[in-house]
């Protein structure tokens, strides 16, 4: 009977896994698919702990359970108090944190499974592998964080750090396959293990460039599902192997589409041909030419006097915090009777979609942000794109320039319209490194300043017209 | 080899589990809009957090008198217990502000 209900308890949670997933992948199920999967969640890890120890004949001390239960209200506290309190600009580097959590169980896991299973090589194997990428996507999630979070600013790269990586990633292999095989008993051998783990996953995640950032979250993330459905094999448990293969897949093929929308590879990302490329291009062609500088009143006027405008937000927006002062510029602009849509890069910001739950935060309408394959042909027929706080998205070097980093990443072609407005705090380039010469375009006009603070400005100038 | 062999042969089901898992989750994602990658990832980074369970097997079945081994332990399902929770709480978030105002 117990039998009965532990695996009834799993059986409803992958099923959950499934059908939350699946409904998180359209607008208007996403938040009941997500409840979904909690609950199927929270039936297995109940399971786990009431039902599990009674079919497995074993007497577990109360001393055992009050000590799952401190830790398990200890791990909602805090995770339940960050995920609350965090503001929605800092969203992708919290991802990468709990991913880190999770991967850092898995290595956990492993550590402790090793010596019950010295001879079992089918087993050694699995609390191996799990370790070992578990190891890697806590290490590496941390780096993420660190410079998502601006922590960790300019990639760090070794000299030939591809050819050390690459040395280092065969040697865990080997230094793994030498456990199983030898049936090595020594904990300190595991050890030596998670470590050279950690450490590959730091150097994997170090010298990938800041853009790339949202790409090698989402593969970090297949890791841990990997991890987990590793886990699963080892307990023979039906819970972990479907959720950890289900995201495992789910993850892999996110990457994918993300790397699509950037028009590079994953080598491209995991090899770092970025940061190098930049430097290259940078030195050669410096862009020549000069800027306009606008000031609030003169882009009121632009922005009034058009029948049609663009916006085009970035991570600028985000880290100002101005989507509502964005969104009450649309407003009142649609008032006036002007045409204004949101034009949604795939990859603006730190994530894909980041614009999409930013703008969503500070209510726009969902029919306003349009996707950068529809909203392409309208540049043409648009008299002013306000351009904010992004920049590698509109940059044209994407199509022209075949020595810049960026060359073929699709972008949104905002030099066709008739006027530009880009809102920017300097000159700086963006997060790839390169300069802009949208900036550089007769056309522009280059709004300096704060996103919240110039866009205030703005909407201010507009309501005395 | 013949560890190999006989692996494959106990495990057989499990291994179908894994390819046909493999097949649904890549179903799942492939019609998915842009717009919601990020809920997306965000959730797929929550279920992943079910690895919590794995952390709870190895509590119920230690030694009370391991003490380095429960320390473990209990920091694992504390960590395991952030994944789950923060992903889902997070993911909420994110999604109860992409309601659809009519």
């Amino acid at each position: 009977m117990e039998n009965l209900l532990l695996n009834l308890s799993y059986l409803i949670a992958s099923v959950g896994f499934i059908i939350g997933l699946k409904m998180l992948g359209s607008p208007k199920t996403a938040r009941k698919g997500n409840l979904i999967a909690a609950f199927g969640m929270t039936l297995a890890i109940l399971a786990t702990i009431f039902i599990y120890p009674s079919t497995a004949h074993i007497t577990v001390s109360t001393f055992i359970y009050i000590l799952i239960f401190i830790a398990i209200a200890i791990g909602t506290a805090i995770g339940w108090g960050i995920a609350v309190k965090v503001e929605m600009t800092k969203m992708p580097e919290l991802v990468s944190f709990f991913n880190g959590m999770g991967g850092a169980t898995a290595a956990l896991i492993g550590l402790m499974e090793f010596h019950h299973n010295v001879g079992n090589p089918g087993k050694i194997f699995m609390i191996i592998a799990g370790l070992v990428i578990g190891s890697i996507s806590f290490s590496g999630s941390m780096i993420a964080w660190g410079k998502l979070s601006g922590k960790l600013r300019k990639p760090i790269r070794l000299p030939q750090y591809n050819i050390l990586n690459t040395i280092l990633a065969l040697a865990i292999i080997g230094f793994g396959a030498y456990i199983i095989i030898s049936g090595i008993s020594n904990l300190l051998y595991i050890y030596l293990l998670f470590a050279l783990a950690l450490i590959y996953g730091i150097m994997f995640v170090l010298p990938i460039g800041g853009a790339d950032m949202p790409v090698v979250i989402s593969l970090l993330n297949s890791f841990t599902g990997l991890a987990a459905a590793f886990g699963g094999f080892l307990y023979n448990n039906m819970a972990m192997l479907t959720g950890g293969i289900l995201v495992g897949s789910a993850g892999t093929i996110l990457t994918i589409a993300m790397t699509k929308a950037m028009n590079r590879s994953l080598s491209a990302v995991i090899f770092g041909a970025f940061g190098e490329g930049s430097q290259a291009a940078g030195s050669g062609s410096k862009i020549q030419g000069s800027i306009k500088e606008a000031g609030p009143s003169d882009a009121a006027i632009l922005l009034n006097y058009a029948n049609k405008v663009i916006i085009v937000p970035g991570y600028g927006l985000a880290v100002a915090q101005a989507q509502h002062v964005l969104h009450e510029l649309e407003e009142l602009l649609s008032k006036k009777g002007i045409d204004v849509k949101y034009a949604i890069h795939p990859v603006a910001g730190r994530m894909p979609g980041h614009m999409n739950v930013l703008l969503a935060e500070a209510n726009v309408d969902y029919d306003k942000l349009v996707d950068m394959d529809d909203i392409n042909n309208e540049f043409k027929n648009t008299d002013v794109v306000l351009v904010v706080g992004a920049n590698d998205v509109v940059n044209p070097a994407a199509k022209n320039d075949p020595s810049s980093p960026i060359y073929g990443m699709p972008i949104l072609n905002v030099e066709d319209a008739k006027n530009i407005i880009v809102n920017k705090r300097s000159m700086k380039p963006g997060y790839a490194g390169i300069e802009n010469e949208l900036f550089y375009n007769p056309k522009t006009s280059m709004l300096f300043g704060d996103a919240k603070a110039a866009l205030t400005k703005v909407v201010q100038e507009l309501k005395g017209m | 080899m013949n560890e190999i062999f006989n692996f494959f042969n106990q495990n057989l089901q499990m291994i179908y589990i894994v390819i046909l898992m493999i097949f649904v989750g890549i179903e799942l994602i492939s019609h998915v809009p842009a717009v919601l990658h990020t809920p997306l990832m965000s959730g797929a980074n929550a279920i992943h957090g079910v690895v919590i369970i794995g952390a709870i097997l190895v509590m119920l079945h230690m030694e009370p008198s391991n003490k380095l081994g429960l320390a473990i332990g209990f920091v694992a399902v504390i960590l395991g217990t952030l994944n789950v929770v923060g992903g889902f709480v997070v993911t909420d978030r994110m999604l109860d502000m992409f309601k659809t105002r009519k």
